[in-house]
């Protein structure tokens, strides 16, 4: 049973204070948080399901916090007036069911989001089949670059080899004796793609670890020297959008800066064809 | 049992450098890792005039950093990354891990379980001595050609693979480090099993001990795969192995010397599975640290006291097998994925269940407003943040978006610094008059804990904005010139000159500190009427061995506060009048 004696009231400002202001921080946080959340304009097919998850996340821990920091502000501030402890201890009984529903409520909502949003979402990004008709990009990062290359009208890329790497001429060490690689496009720090078509970014490195970010597409994924790791998502906005590398990759980390840029399939017919004729 | 051994007077290198007295060997602890913690410090402020001023000359000691680093006062992207990696390591295996286990662990141990000294006194001291000299390869990286580390604190092959001399150093230094740690932690743990008291019994134990005996398992079997890693990197940096590099790097346009075949996801697996345990090294102690303090300045037991202890057993199993929830976006896999996301959403269970046992241990309780509760009551809504921006981080959805952002730095550095410094600051506050005998001034505490609490979110808060934005980590510039960034890049040099105050609100502490140990007001051996074992012993306890008068015996649990019908409100350990019946 709870030990119950008489409260003789106290009154410490400090403690007054003190609760108000942690009640008020949890208030004015989760306000001016809320109000100032500028995620990247969205730019992709599963980037909507990313959006909504991170809203339920951020909504439900909010809300935690908010709770929290009320209930912290009341004790604090209800502590602060009493001469004597009031309430010792909760019986046992109390004490083992509040523990067992505290963990049953913290699985629910992380277990619950997890099942409820995150797996169409992880379906969506992670376990997807890449579409027939996906368009191939292969990815060679370096200090400080994104070597972006096109299979050409063949659709196949050419073979490649370190030891062909010249810095100026063929960062990517394209080997052009090979058929398929003759017609292979290369841009430095550009890609080009048709809005609405399923991109595949095949993602390598030559030296260090990379990451490929695309904030507007939510997409992030670190080149690994020796893996090829594949990336599949829709564009679904035109546009010119940034790329950044968000892995420390040496000291031009910070200008290791891209941009991609999704066009209208008309556009984006011209684009490929001018870069042909180049070849 | 009740025999304290008599000791001839020490000369003063026995007695204060290579001390084999746990208290001295908590202080040498104590003492060195606040002056790391002090100097990790700094390397931030500069960092941070970076991000608010990029490319401005730093007033006054940017001449004094060198032409390598920041010539005309203009900082180096080559020196905001050491910065950035020294910092990260210096706050974390110099700073916070020796000043939460090395220090209060080794000062506090023995004397709440009531033992006349370590198990090992030797081997303590080795401990800190090893430790020194990690510490001192780790400053004087600084010095060599290229400066320090500069591949984060992480390390992450084939960039640290390729790095300059100073990571052999970061490598050389860790080993030491760890080492420390892992002659530390068995101390701890053989402490705790062999020399309580009589009458101790585990459930009997106070928080901060479960506290300490978890963390010392996390340490002793997370550390040895880093110390394997460090080893393997340092082969690969000296010895031509290629444990963590693939065939066929090439480097600045010239084809990698290397005979290949390593993995660079490896070292990460490795690193991880050592730096999530690690995280709850860091976060443990500080728990219980502010369970001594909140029961103490509530004058009521502990809500949930078994709740805790079995939630910090489950924590620490668990939290060996979360550690690739870093790694979602190397390539790993979804099979891995999927894992590490289930276990990282049951690993916060347990956390919740702690914190809110320390929240609803307020409830109808008397609390006393001094500086050490002050801090431990900011430190309960500072973890929570840290704790609860966790979740968007371990799912691997949400983390796509946040991950290497500044969202990731706020979120952790919820949990270490206005979070576990903060409870550092209550434990040094609470333990003063213990190894003085004199407390800290009162008004000069509370100038601390206001100042540090409102700057430490004046720093930290903004970062989340910024990551959800979508600016990431390690820019040198702060991600200035990306347009993702426009909205929130200007919270920059608010942040920083949070950061400035903040460290303005450290000097009364500093002054304090100081002052304190000879003008504080002397206080007796129980200066807050509390009920554990180290209380029992004399204040300013004499340094050599022998720690109590008589070996104490233990009748009943560490927090009986306001028990009805006696007539004090706080009933210690080891006074032997029988406790009423507890409902």
């Amino acid at each position: 049973m709870p030990e119950k004696t008489a409260a003789r009231s106290k009154l410490s400002i400090e403690g007054i204070i003190l609760g108000l202001a942690i009640g008020l921080v949890g208030i004015v946080g989760v306000y001016y948080g809320s109000n100032n959340w500028r995620a990247p304009a969205l730019a992709s097919q599963h980037g909507a399901g990313i959006d909504a998850m991170m809203f339920y996340l951020v909504a439900t821990t909010g809300s935690m916090f908010l709770i929290g920091h009320l209930i912290l502000g009341y004790l604090i501030w209800n502590g602060s007036r009493q001469e004597k402890v009031t309430l010792r201890l909760a019986s046992p009984k109390t004490e083992k069911f509040m523990s067992i529903a505290l963990g049953v409520l913290m699985a629910l909502i992380a277990e619950g989001g997890v099942v409820a949003i995150g797996m169409p979402v992880w379906d969506e990004y992670f376990m997807a089949e890449t579409p027939e008709e996906a368009l191939q990009i292969d990815v060679f990062a370096q200090q400080f670059a994104w070597n972006v290359r096109y299979p050409g009208p063949d659709g196949i890329f050419g073979r490649v080899d370190v030891s062909l790497i010249d810095e100026m001429s063929n960062p990517m060490g394209i080997d052009r004796s090979d058929a398929a690689a003759i017609d292979d496009v290369v841009v430095i720090n550009q890609f080009f793609v048709p809005v609405d078509r399923p991109v595949e970014v095949t993602l390598r490195s030559r030296d260090v670890i990379h990451s490929l970010f695309l904030p507007n597409f939510r997409v992030k994924q670190d080149a690994v020297p020796g893996m090829s790791i594949p990336v599949v998502f829709v564009p679904t906005e035109e546009g010119r959008f940034e790329v950044a590398c968000t892995e420390l990759c040496g000291l031009g980390h910070y200008r290791m800066m891209g941009f991609f840029n999704v066009l209208s399939q008309g556009e984006f017919d011209d684009w490929l064809q001018q870069q042909y004729a180049g070849n | 049992m009740s025999t304290v051994s008599e000791h001839p007077e020490e000369g003063f290198i026995r007695k204060y450098v290579f001390s084999i007295d746990h208290k001295v060997i908590g202080l040498q602890y104590g003492l060195t890792a606040l002056l790391f913690l002090l100097f990790g410090f700094c390397l931030m402020l500069l960092m941070r005039w970076q991000l608010a001023f990029p490319g401005q000359p730093i007033p006054v000691i940017g001449g004094w950093l060198g032409t390598a680093n920041a010539p005309g006062g203009v900082m180096l992207p080559e020196f905001y990354n050491q910065l950035g990696a020294m910092h990260g390591t210096i706050m974390v295996f110099l700073g916070v891990v020796p000043l939460v286990v090395g220090a209060f662990g080794n000062y506090f141990v023995p004397l709440q379980i009531g033992a006349p000294d370590m198990a090992f006194p030797k081997l303590n001291m080795m401990s800190y001595w090893v430790y020194f000299v990690g510490g001192v390869i780790m400053f004087v990286s600084f010095f060599l050609p290229g400066g320090a580390a500069n591949s984060g604190w992480t390390s992450y092959p084939p960039l640290s693979n390729i790095a300059t001399m100073g990571q052999t150093a970061w490598l050389l230094g860790m080993v030491f480090l760890i080492t420390s740690s892992l002659l530390g932690s068995i101390n701890i743990i053989t402490t705790i099993i062999q020399l309580r008291a009589e009458g101790l019994t585990y459930m009997r134990m106070p928080f901060f001990i479960w506290s300490q005996l978890v963390t010392s398992f996390l340490l002793l079997l997370a550390f040895p795969p880093l110390e394997a890693a460090g080893i393997l990197q340092l082969m690969d940096r000296l010895a031509g192995t290629s444990f963590f590099m693939p065939s066929g790097l090439v480097v600045s346009g010239q084809v990698l010397e290397a005979a290949g075949g390593g993995s660079p996801l490896l070292w990460q697996h490795l690193f991880w599975f050592l730096a999530h345990p690690e995280v709850y090294v860091l976060i443990l102690p500080a728990m219980g640290i502010v369970a001594e303090v909140i029961a103490n300045n509530t004058r009521k037991p502990l809500w949930g006291y078994k709740a805790m202890v079995y939630a910090t057993v489950w924590l620490g199993f668990m939290s060996f097998i979360v550690w690739a929830h870093h790694m979602f976006l190397t390539g790993m896999g979804t099979v891995m994925s999927a894992f590490f996301q289930t276990t990282t959403m049951i690993i916060s269970i347990p956390s919740v269940v702690i914190l809110t046992a320390l929240l609803i241990s307020l409830w109808g309780g008397s609390i006393r407003f001094n500086t050490p509760m002050l801090f431990a009551l900011a430190f309960l809504p500072m973890f929570g943040i840290g704790g609860l921006t966790g979740l968007p981080l371990g799912l691997a959805p949400s983390d796509i978006h946040l991950h290497d952002t500044y969202y990731v730095i706020g979120h952790f550095h919820y949990v270490v610094a206005p979070g576990t410094i903060f409870a550092i600051f209550a434990g040094i506050y609470f333990w003063f008059p213990k190894i003085t005998g004199r407390r800290m001034s009162e008004t000069l505490g509370k100038v601390h804990v206001w100042g540090s609490f409102i700057f430490m979110n004046g720093v930290f808060g903004p970062m989340f904005l910024q990551g959800l934005a979508g600016v990431s980590r390690r820019l040198y510039d702060g991600g200035a010139q990306y347009s993702h960034a426009q909205g929130v890049v200007q919270f920059n040099q608010f942040m920083s000159y949070s950061a400035f105050l903040l460290f303005i609100a450290q000097l009364p502490f500093i002054f304090n500190f100081f002052w304190s140990m000879r003008r504080g007001e002397k206080v007796g051996n129980n200066p807050w009427q509390a009920t554990t074992l180290d209380w029992a012993a004399t204040s300013s306890p004499p340094l050599g061995h022998g720690n109590f008068a008589e070996i104490p015996v233990v009748y009943r649990g560490p927090y009986e506060y306001s028990v009805p019908g006696y007539e004090e409100d706080f009933l210690p350990q080891h006074v032997a009048t029988p406790a009423p019946q507890e409902g």
